[in-house]
């Protein structure tokens, strides 16, 4: 068994702040956005999905492929027949079909990027051998697929964990790398938050029991694999209802173009001249009408913004997660790890009257010895580097280590006779007091001292005997201010989450610039803050790892789980952030509404682009019925042939062009709603009612250039 | 009746639906029954009201259009007038005000059930809000010259020594809910340029603030009652906007006249004798500024009250009438339909580019989602097909001549202009009663059994697919909590909102029509202007 000992300790990486270092290189997520394998994948997708039962899905592509065909179908009449024109309506139904191909493609893009990372994931998971404890302790060889929940296994140094579960004996070290893309190996330990093991992972040292927690298939790397690939995505809420609005769109536009069709019988029989516009020149109308951009790209932009989130090594369980993100009131931030730095550092040890320093400072040792937190660490360093305490050795079994508990808020050791324990104040206080010790009253001045500083004072008693307080100094993250200062503008309200005192969090959330703390919080009061916040009617958001965070990760509208955590609480949670980086909430708020911002900006450059369309079309169909309507023609456009190609192609074009913007989302800027409406409005309303003007201009100018119209 | 027993949106619906029922086969059969019904001194028969002209009517009136494909004067006795058509004034108005006190209700309300009670709704807009302005300004327009009595038609010799019939009747208690309820229709053919309807200067302007003053009034009604008036400062400053460009257009239209009268040497300058501009078809009393004022206020809101005729106005002057009931009539709009109206409007504006500040969207603390986005949807499309299919039907159908259907033969055959100005004709009939509007741009012989029923359906979907929806949307909203508004939340009370709604309204109106009025006004402008008129 082995023994615990203050010997330096691989202390927990600061987690990287910088996105791009958070690239994990094994599931190819650097790619370019116009990765060769992946544009291959993607085209040839684009025609599988011509399907009209699969394209059904999309109202509005499904209706341009339908005109696509009718326009198929009657220049084939034509070409048969030998009618004229045919130069012109080849031209026009094939770049109907290169619209449908090209929304295809924008969607495949968006897959093909998801189904690359399965694959390389799906390497991954080899079947192994695993090694089963029958009931009567011997070991049973088994394909790993063959193991069912409840099952126990053993592992041992160079084994590959057949399946997700719970330690249940034993410590190891294990490589994480395949789900995290973090190469440095983790504790893995029976009890405790750290306990949880994911199927495909490697035992670097050591022997371990697990017991299976999910039975084939349901594994956190077969679900992983499932959302990476969009095997089971579904349409979010917002997604939903705005295709309902593009739907509508479609129907009026249906409506417009249909019966502009008597409009010109009668307007030809009132002229006396020209023609009633062919059924090319009438889907032509239609398809640049209705909002084929954003109904194009509309599915890319979700799977897209999965995506991005996936590049911050989050994994969403569901896109409606993703969209709640955008949509958070108030995040629920832990003070430790997220706002102040992870290791607070014991900077001095405050006796009360009677106990000398030393004194003190040896039991604080002793009590924190077996505590592994940065905290623990450190009372164990300050006692040794000020008063040449040397780390001792403790033999397990002689003494009893009391682990801290979030209800008794103490921490310490059984040990020789003693009981030796550190820990929140007022239970220390009532621990001392509980065994009839005396609680001099000055020592809750000493804390509250302290804890005005922002500092954390940890009583430290030997059984009845109060001996000081330990002043733990924290240290707020730079530029978490400013960060939170954005996030205000934005709108949401931030809220400490931290198990200290209420002085002290109040000194630090008034340091660190919080509107809002949650002091001395039990796992119960965090589910219960989050519950007034929600009958407020605002969405929460929060990340949690123990076990105890469960149902507050399930009551939140967004829980991030930390990969870290327990696998209760991955299960609780509708995300999983495989670097274990609280900090990361803030990013996945910023994905959630940068994933909005696109829709929205997209659906309203389609919508503004049919101002100039129709000023390329209309005048165009009736120029042989009203040749005064040409004043319309305020392009210039060269023929009617030529406007109504150029439209159509400036409309195929620009769903190709914004590929790109679908894909990496619209810059998200942290400013308030008002001067965000104003600029989006400028860029994308005012914008998408000019930009097709000279666009189709251009277009016409190249068409008549080269003789195509 | 009582005010505690609330009503979800469903058994809202019923009610009001019924109670329209009730008021639609009421007018109908006082119409066919006028013969035996007293105050009739001019004995009008039923032969006077054919079935699908009654039934035309009785639609009209009870969805708040009054469209009249008949000729008041001679078709109608005075109980008819009085107890179906100014008796649906009052109710159809009502109605109106409670759907959207119904739909703020939803707005303002959380996590409830229920809107409220129709039948309590309708008899506080009636009793409280409608009869004691109409007592008050009756008597007001009676001081101007407005008759008020029940006599028979008196005949007198002209100057000229030819005799005129010179109709009577109890106008002004009519005259004052068909301004304030934005009802519109006339008890004369003539309709507000008749001196009995509207004598005066005062009374021109009287009635014209009477079209508005409930629908602008309730824009701060609105604000009231979710807590927070400058959401209905921001919605009056929107529909104040487009109401004075259009009056702007129009009278600037109007006043630069007809060219080609112009190249004939024709003065068409305002002089101190003379108005000038295109006065065809306008009271020399009021002149251009006020007939195009009137015109558009009318139209603005689905009033259709006219003082001038707007099928004799140059084609964009005539195109700002049509275009104004083209956006739905939420441009103040009608009593209560523009508020519910200019409010499905808030609704898409903030769908479509609430987005665009990162949160999924919300109006006043709600969210709009999948099933307020359908509803809002469904009342779009629904008048917008009513408008263009029956146009569309209408211009080219055909009917053997001397039928049943149309005796004209053709659909095409009752208009009295050819080219784009009878497409326009058409268009404006189709838009008029889907509108809910109810003004005509006259040149179309409207009283045959095509146009009466379909003229007819085109007012029923109007009104009511999209009042449905809408209290839908009521009941869905109600049930909804309330976000907290923050910095974050998407603002709709600013100069920037405004320009939203603004630009949500005339944009889907454009792009909704901008293919048929292609045909019709517009290239009718631009013949105009190269020498061609019709």
């Amino acid at each position: 068994m082995s023994t615990l000992t203050t010997a330096p300790q691989p202390t927990r990486k600061p987690p990287p702040e910088d996105p791009k270092s958070l690239l994990p290189k094994k599931l190819g997520r650097a790619r370019p956005l116009f990765d060769p394998e992946i544009v291959h994948r993607a085209t040839r997708a684009s025609f599988t999905k011509l399907n009209p039962i699969t394209l059904m899905k999309n109202p509005v592509m499904f209706v341009v492929e339908v005109g696509a065909a009718l326009t198929t179908v009657f220049l084939l009449r034509d070409l048969i027949t030998g009618a004229g024109g045919i130069g012109f309506s080849i031209q026009i139904t094939l770049w109907l079909w290169f619209t449908v191909l090209f929304a295809n493609f924008a969607e495949a893009m968006a897959e093909a990027r998801g189904k690359a990372q399965a694959d390389t994931l799906r390497k991954t998971k080899t079947d192994v051998l695993a090694k089963r404890l029958t009931s009567n302790g011997k070991i049973d060889q088994v394909p790993g697929s063959a193991l069912r929940a409840g099952d126990v296994v053993q592992c041992e140094a160079g084994d590959l964990i057949p399946g997700d579960g719970e330690v249940i004996e034993g410590i190891a070290t294990v490589d994480e790398s395949v789900i995290t893309g973090e190469s440095a190996p983790v504790i893995r330990e029976s009890g405790g938050d750290r306990s949880a093991v994911t199927g495909g992972t490697k035992v670097l040292s050591d022997q371990i029991k697990i017991r299976i927690t999910s039975n084939p298939g349901e594994t956190f790397l077969d679900r992983m694999i499932a959302l990476v690939e969009g095997a089971e995505r579904q349409k979010t809420p917002n997604e939903i209802a705005l295709n309902i609005l593009i739907a509508g769109l479609t129907i009026i536009f249906l409506l417009a173009v249909i019966t502009l069709q008597p409009y010109s019988v009668f307007s030809v029989a009132q002229a006396g001249s020209g023609a009633v516009p062919s059924v090319a020149v009438l889907v032509s109308l239609l398809v640049c009408l209705i909002p084929t951009t954003i109904g194009g790209l509309l599915s890319a932009i979700g799977i897209a913004g999965m995506d991005r989130v996936m590049q911050h090594n989050v994994l969403a369980m569901s896109g409606k997660a993703v969209e709640a993100a955008g949509d958070v009131n108030s995040l629920l931030l832990d003070k430790t790890g997220t706002i102040t730095l992870g290791n607070r550092q014991a900077v001095e040890f405050l006796t009360i009257d009677g106990v000398t320093v030393r004194e003190l400072a040896d039991a604080a040792q002793l009590a924190s010895l077996a505590d592994e937190t940065p905290e623990g660490r450190s009372i164990v360093v300050l006692a040794k580097s000020r008063y040449g305490l040397r780390g001792r050795h403790i033999p397990e079994r002689e003494a009893k280590f009391i682990p801290f508990s979030a209800y008794t808020r103490m921490s310490g050791v059984d040990f020789e006779g003693r009981q030796l324990r550190k820990g929140a104040t007022d239970a220390v206080c009532a621990f001392v007091a509980e065994r009839g010790g005396d609680v001099p009253g000055y020592i809750q001045d000493m804390s509250d001292r302290i804890s005005r500083q922002g500092g954390t004072p940890l009583a430290v008693a030997d059984g009845n005997r109060l001996l000081g307080v330990i002043h733990l100094k924290d240290i707020v993250k730079g530029g978490m201010k400013e960060r939170l200062a954005q996030l205000r503008l934005m709108g949401i309200r931030t809220v400490m989450i931290t198990g200290d005192n209420p002085l002290t969090a109040a000194a630090i959330a008034a340091e660190a610039g919080v509107d809002d703390f949650l002091a001395q919080a039990t796992p119960k009061d965090k589910l219960e803050y989050i519950k007034k916040e929600q009958v407020a009617g605002r969405l929460v958001a929060m990340t949690g790892d123990g076990t105890n965070d469960a149902p507050a990760l399930a009551q939140a509208d967004v829980g991030v789980a930390m990969n870290t955590g327990t696998m209760a609480a991955k299960e609780a949670g509708n995300m999983v952030d495989l670097d274990s980086n609280p900090t990361k909430l803030i990013e996945i708020v910023a994905i959630g509404k940068q994933l909005l911002i696109t829709r929205g900006a997209l659906t309203t450059f389609s919508i503004a682009n049919d101002v100039a369309k129709y000023f390329a079309i209309i005048p165009a169909m009736f120029m042989a019925t009203y040749p005064t309507l040409a004043r319309l023609n305020i392009m210039g456009l060269h023929t009617p042939q030529s406007a109504v190609l150029a439209a159509v192609i400036f409309n195929a074009l620009i769903i190709i062009a914004l590929v790109p913007l679908a894909l990496r989302g619209v810059k998200y800027r942290p400013l308030n709603a008002a001067s965000l409406l104003r600029r989006n409005l400028l860029i994308y309303g005012i914008g998408g009612i000019i930009a097709p003007f000279p666009g189709i201009w251009l277009i016409d100018q190249l068409l008549v250039l080269f003789r195509l119209a | 009746m009582r005010e505690e027993v609330e009503q979800r949106w469903t058994q809202y619906t019923a009610s009001l639906l019924s109670f329209s029922i009730f008021g639609f086969v009421l007018v109908y059969l006082l119409q066919r029954a006028q013969a035996i019904l007293p105050f009739n001194p001019q004995n009008f028969s039923a032969a006077n009201v054919t079935p699908d002209s009654a039934f035309n009517t009785a639609v009209s009136f009870t969805t708040n259009t009054n469209w009249q494909s008949y000729v008041p004067e001679v078709t109608l006795g005075y109980f008819v007038e009085m107890a179906a058509l100014t008796v649906q004034n009052f109710a159809s108005a009502a109605a109106g005000i409670a759907v959207a006190i119904a739909l703020v209700r939803g707005f303002a309300r959380q996590e409830k059930q229920t809107i409220g009670n129709f039948w309590v709704d309708v008899t506080r807009a009636t009793v409280y809000v409608l009869l004691p302005i109409c007592i008050v300004g009756a008597l007001f327009l009676c001081s101007q010259g407005v008759i008020q009595n029940l006599k028979p038609y008196t005949t007198v010799t002209t100057v000229e020594g030819g005799k005129q019939t010179i109709a009577q009747g109890p106008v002004a208690s009519q005259e004052i809910i068909k301004e304030l309820g934005t009802n519109g229709g006339g008890f004369f053919n003539a309709n507000s340029s008749h001196p009995f309807e509207n004598p005066t200067p005062i009374t021109n302007l009287f009635e014209m603030l009477l079209i508005f003053v409930i629908s602008a009034g309730l824009t701060y009604t609105f604000g009231r009652m979710v807590g927070d008036t400058r959401q209905g400062w921001a919605v009056f400053a929107a529909m104040s906007v487009m109401f004075f460009i259009g009056v702007f257009v129009a009278y600037g239209f109007e006043q630069s006249g007809n060219p080609i009268l112009a190249q004939l040497g024709i003065q068409t300058e305002a002089t101190s004798g003379q108005a000038g501009g295109n006065m065809e078809g306008k009271e020399v009393r009021f002149g251009i500024a006020n007939s195009a004022l009137f015109a558009t206020v009318t139209t603005d809101a689905s009033c259709g009250a006219v003082n001038s005729m707007h099928d004799s106005y140059t084609p964009i002057g005539g195109l700002v009438p049509l275009f104004n009931i083209m956006t739905g009539e939420v441009i103040f709009g009608g009593t209560g339909a523009g508020l519910y109206g200019i409010l499905l409007y808030c609704i898409v504006a903030v769908f479509i580019a609430g987005l665009m500040v990162g949160r999924t969207p919300e109006y006043l603390g709600k969210k709009i989602e999948q099933k307020e986005v359908k509803m809002a949807m469904l009342a779009i499309v629904f008048t917008a097909a009513s408008i263009l299919v029956f146009t569309g039907i209408s211009s080219v159908i055909d009917f053997p001549a001397k039928g049943y259907w149309n005796p004209q033969g053709a659909a095409t055959a009752n208009i009295n202009n050819s080219g784009p100005h009878g497409l326009s004709e058409i268009l404006y009939a189709y838009t008029s009663g889907t509108g809910n509007n109810g003004s005509a741009f006259a040149g179309i012989s409207a009283n045959t059994p095509w146009y009466n029923l379909t003229i007819g359906l085109a007012m029923l979907i109007g009104r009511f697919l999209f009042l449905i929806p809408l209290l839908a949307v009521a009941g869905s909203l109600a049930a909804k909590k309330k976000v907290p508004f923050t910095s974050g939340t998407f603002p709709t009370h600013g100069p920037l909102f405004v320009g939203l709604l603004v630009g949500t309204v005339l944009i889907v109106g454009a792009l909704t029509f901008f293919p048929a009025l292609s045909l019709s006004p517009i290239i009718e402008h631009y013949l105009m202007h190269s020498g061609k008129l019709f």
